[in-house]
């Protein structure tokens, strides 16, 4: 029999940090007061500096934890087109409840709790229920889906999403007859959020947000609830846990962090629209034919790989290039006038 | 005279506005290139460059107060130089978003120009401050004699229209445009007596 004498150095599983140890430390350290002002400073929501590069950073426990989910893969038709890479997928995002500059998501909301999470289904419906965060991964199958992303400000991107159709959860829920549109709901919670509490930081917006699809438009099989993206689930910064995606509609109509979906009767309000109805409609589909009162909506940057001197300008397409899919939702109305 | 022999030789401080002006451009145009300025380095060279330009622009226009409240009449002297770099940084601007934003595509910026009233008010404010860039060359600076001072007036329109401007472009985050309006009357305000001149 081998004997084998371990070396005094040689370090067994017992000294391993335990890993949520290991990535609470700093909270630890704050809680015994042991940090000087200047480190706690450094954790203060408005890093302006460093623009979004904090992931590059070595300092991984800071970095919000994805995991790997299982899924379905998309076809090898979808994936034609040049994907957007993820770095800058999750580093340029519009979540004004992290703050309004791009970088400023990835950089302010690395600490935001998704777990546990509540998704309630209720309105106008006979079996209203809530999902808790694992039924979001396990109770649909999770698909790969590749969209365009196109924002109202002219820039877009190409993503592969992982989730479910929206039709699944409101198909479970049963709708009334009075379901006519779909109301969603972001969580509020500005003690995480620090856009929030402060109308300075979250761009003068009234909180939550709030968005709404007509009901046809929500049962469309393209309209997808998106729970990770690039193989693993979301991070806040892109909407974790569970957040909307409409790839003809602009990107606002895209809620974030969604914790109410509610069907109602009457059209309901929209965040966008109640800042300046003028500007961003109910419907925001993607049309080239109808500017935006300050910018034109014909074109679009396709944010890619290549810096500042890649040719990266597209025309941007009737419905994001979706018309086959969902034009006829829309086949007697005045896109001009329900913009 | 004492506080005016404290004040390092004008041609250093000038080195150093050189320096502060540029550096920043290399650094900015060349971690766009490299792609390493964010998501989408088309809108960081683009705002950055607008905003250099207001900044400039206000500091140019703090200079004859602070020179008047510190006694040192050499900073009158770099009133030019900073001005010029505005000038520069609002030409850039421009050029970004031609370039860049709209890649070449002629139609689509006379458009933009044209269609977008804070487009075209940026624009109109360029040009104004064109006509002081051309106009700060010392001879033709002479030859204007009297009306080089009202042409150079117009300084308070270009600083009008530039927050106009900055404010008109934002979505809804309307914090920082305000503090540089705000900057902007109150460097104004200081212009008072002035101001009461030309209307009285």
């Amino acid at each position: 029999m081998l004997i084998k004498t371990p070396a005094k150095s040689t370090l067994t599983e017992n000294h391993v940090t335990d890993e949520s140890v290991y990535s609470g430390r700093r909270s630890l350290l704050k809680k015994m007061g042991f940090l000087g002002a200047g480190t706690l400073l450094s954790t203060a929501t408005t890093s302006s500096n460093a623009e979004g590069f904090n992931f590059f950073s070595s300092d991984k426990e800071s970095v919000f934890k994805r995991s790997a989910i299982k899924y379905s893969p998309a076809s090898n038709a979808a994936k034609s087109e040049i994907l957007t890479p993820e770095t800058k997928v999750i580093s340029h995002n519009n979540f004004y409840e992290f703050g309004t500059k791009k970088s400023d998501p990835i950089n302010n909301a690395q600490a935001f709790k998704v777990n546990p999470w509540a998704l309630k289904i209720s309105g106008e419906v006979n079996k209203p229920f809530t999902l808790d965060y694992d039924d979001l991964f396990n109770k649909y199958a999770i698909e790969e889906r590749i969209y365009r992303l196109r924002c109202v400000e002219t820039w877009s991107m190409v993503i592969p999403w992982l989730g479910f159709s929206l039709s699944e959860i409101i198909k479970q829920a049963d709708p009334t007859s009075k379901a006519k549109y779909v109301a969603f709901e972001t969580l509020d919670d500005p003690k995480q959020m620090p856009g929030q509490r402060s109308r300075r930081l979250g761009g003068g917006i009234d909180y939550p947000y709030v968005e709404g699809l007509r009901i046809d438009e929500a049962m469309n099989p393209l309209t997808f609830m998106s729970v990770g993206l690039y193989g693993k689930t979301l991070p806040p910064q892109n909407g974790a846990p569970i957040r909307l995606v409409v790839p003809w509609k602009y990107g606002f109509k895209s809620i974030k962090s969604i914790v109410g979906i509610k069907l109602v009767e009457k059209m309901p309000p929209t965040t966008w629209n109640i800042l300046a109805a003028k500007e961003y409609g109910f419907y925001a589909n993607v049309n080239p034919e109808v500017d935006h009162p300050r910018w034109s909506q014909a074109s679009e940057r396709r944010i890619t790989s290549g810096g500042l001197f890649s040719r990266n300008r597209t025309a941007t397409l009737p419905f994001n290039g979706y018309g086959e899919e969902v034009a006829h939702l829309y086949k007697n109305m005045d896109l001009r006038k329900y913009f | 005279m004492r506080a005016k022999s404290n004040f390092p030789p004008v041609w250093l401080v000038k080195v150093f506005i050189h320096i502060g002006a540029l550096l920043p451009l290399v650094n900015l145009y060349w971690l766009a290139y490299l792609d390493e300025l964010g998501a989408d380095p088309v809108k960081e060279v683009i705002h950055f460059t607008g905003i250099g330009a207001l900044n400039l622009l206000l500091l140019s226009l703090t200079l004859s107060p602070l020179a008047k409240f510190l006694k040192q009449g050499k900073l009158i002297s770099l009133r030019r130089v900073i001005g010029l770099y505005a000038f520069f940084y609002a030409v850039l601007h421009v050029l970004n978003f031609l370039f860049f934003e709209v890649q070449f595509d002629f139609g689509l910026f006379i458009d933009e120009v044209f269609d977008r009233p804070y487009i075209t008010v940026g624009m109109v404010a360029l040009l104004i401050l064109t006509a002081l860039a051309v106009t700060s060359v010392n001879k033709i600076k002479r030859g204007m004699g009297r009306s080089w001072q009202k042409l150079h007036n117009s300084t308070y329109l270009v600083g009008t229209l530039a927050v106009i401007h900055f404010y008109w472009s934002v979505k809804s985050e309307l914090t920082s445009p305000l503090i540089y309006i705000i900057l902007f009357i109150f460097l104004l305000f200081l212009r008072r007596d002035k101001f009461t001149r030309w209307f009285s």
